[in-house]
């Protein structure tokens, strides 16, 4: 478990990643035609609560039937394997979108999506969780069980859990301030 | 540790870089070592709180990173293969019709992970400013030449090994508008995947004995010698081929895997 070797350090993904790391389709985890195509995006803040419009967002999720995927092929997308991985570069209103279809729970556990969050300005990349809300029964009790959101502050829970809108789910990031996201410190890793 | 620690330098400073002098940029990256040398505790981490990248002043947590038990999911990763990448791209002197113009060099390495296990058939990018510290992107206004025959923009799969391999052009250093006459050390950025979505890793790698090192915040913002020194590539006469490229050698260690025996054969 624990490394014996120390990590080679981060560093911010700078001002030009733009022409190098997006990709035809990197947004795209089902193109928008699909029947279950479902709508994850947001804004990217910062402290001043202006957008951050050279922000990178990566998605990494489970399937709808809440099984891991393990499939090659998220860089050349052929529209019909879901790889469960994404990335969108948020445009000039910081705004990033994803067309992704919604993951489905691994047993009790509330799902949930992976979002890795890069940019200018940010020196290391940041992990953080948007959870499915909650739409039934048992979608909310398993809200109301899930270990990460019942050891945060009540209310800080909210920055983790998307919103539903007319397209899909909503789920803004807080790089800082009053609604300052929930950021993810792995054992081993930054902030341990 | 460290990487939310409360900085003593950000009270007075701004997002508003215009008036820093290089000799006041440096002041400040020295007493943020100093203390950090005074305080007698291993941060070999990369501080998101480091005011004199400007930058980051509004772009990093104010709170505490959440200490959290990773779920099966991010302890699982994307999965990339030959349907992703072709071997052609980790080229990146015959992406056009003619040869770019500087110093070919080979950069070549292995991905890690934190038991030093080679982490097998994974994504690599890379991207980086051409010979003259001109980056192929539009908001990039420096006034250096662009190079027709380079893009500066990679990819590779490590091997069973872990081995990655470029082939590229040096880049050269450029100024960024951080401060008064401001200059990064010349790097190449690095995109890096695991067998784990926690060991995900976006990193630059920098040239040995750059002697803009001391200046530049970026590179300062990992407090730790030792740490910072991982990011420094080695020159390497082996790696070099006769009468066409130097060689530089660079490994990229992970984080450790947190999976139990259980879940790894899953």
């Amino acid at each position: 478990m624990s490394a014996s070797r120390t990590p080679t350090p981060g560093q911010t993904v700078g001002p030009f990643f733009g022409y190098a790391l997006p990709f035809d389709g990197d947004h795209e985890l089902v193109p928008t035609s699909h029947p279950g195509a479902l709508r994850l995006h947001g804004t990217v803040y910062d402290g001043d609560g202006a957008p951050v419009p050279d922000a990178l967002v990566e998605v990494w999720q489970r399937d709808p039937a809440g099984e891991l995927v393990r499939q090659q092929g998220s860089l050349r997308r052929d529209a019909y394997t879901f790889t469960g991985w994404g990335r969108c570069a948020t445009d000039p209103t910081g705004h990033f979108a994803f067309t992704t279809l919604r993951p489905g729970a691994s047993g009790q556990a509330a799902p949930f999506f992976a979002l890795t969050v890069f940019a200018r300005g940010l020196l290391d990349r940041l992990f953080t969780r948007a959870y499915l809300p909650g739409d039934d029964a048992v979608s909310n009790q398993a809200l109301a069980n899930d270990p990460l959101l019942v050891s945060l502050p009540a209310e800080r829970r909210g920055t983790l859990v998307a919103v539903a809108d007319e397209h899909g789910l909503v789920f803004d990031v807080h790089l800082q301030g009053d609604a300052e996201t929930v950021f993810l410190a792995f054992p081993g890793g930054p902030g341990r | 540790m460290g990487t939310t620690t409360a900085n003593p330098a950000e009270p007075t400073t701004s997002s508003d870089a215009a008036g820093a002098t290089q000799e006041q940029i440096s002041t400040e990256i020295g007493e943020l070592a100093a203390t950090y040398a005074a305080s007698g505790v291993e941060d070999p981490y990369t501080r998101l709180a480091y005011a004199p990248y400007r930058s980051s002043v509004l772009r990093h947590p104010t709170k505490d990173l959440h200490h959290a038990d990773p779920e099966t999911l991010e302890l699982s990763a994307p999965v990339f293969g030959e349907r992703d990448v072709a071997p052609v791209e980790a080229d990146l002197t015959i992406q056009h019709r003619g040869e770019p113009i500087g110093e070919r060099i080979v950069v070549a390495g292995r991905v890690l992970d934190g038991e030093g296990r080679p982490v097998r058939h994974q994504l690599v990018e890379v991207w980086q400013a051409n010979a003259a510290g001109r980056y192929l992107h539009q908001r990039d206004q420096h006034p250096a030449p662009i190079d027709p025959h380079f893009t500066g923009v990679g990819r590779a799969l490590t091997d069973d090994e872990g081995r990655y391999r470029f082939l590229t052009i040096k880049p050269g250093p450029y100024p960024w508008k951080n401060h008064q006459n401001a200059w990064r050390p010349a790097h190449i950025h690095f995109s890096v995947f695991g067998t784990e979505l926690t060991q995900r890793l976006v990193t630059q790698m920098y040239f040995p004995g750059d002697p803009l090192f001391p200046l530049d915040p970026i590179f300062s913002s990992v407090v730790d010698p030792r740490a910072r020194d991982l990011m420094v590539a080695d020159y390497d006469h082996a790696l070099t081929q006769p009468e066409f490229a130097t060689g530089y050698r660079w490994d990229i260690v992970l984080t450790g895997s947190l999976r139990t025996p259980f879940e790894e054969e899953q």
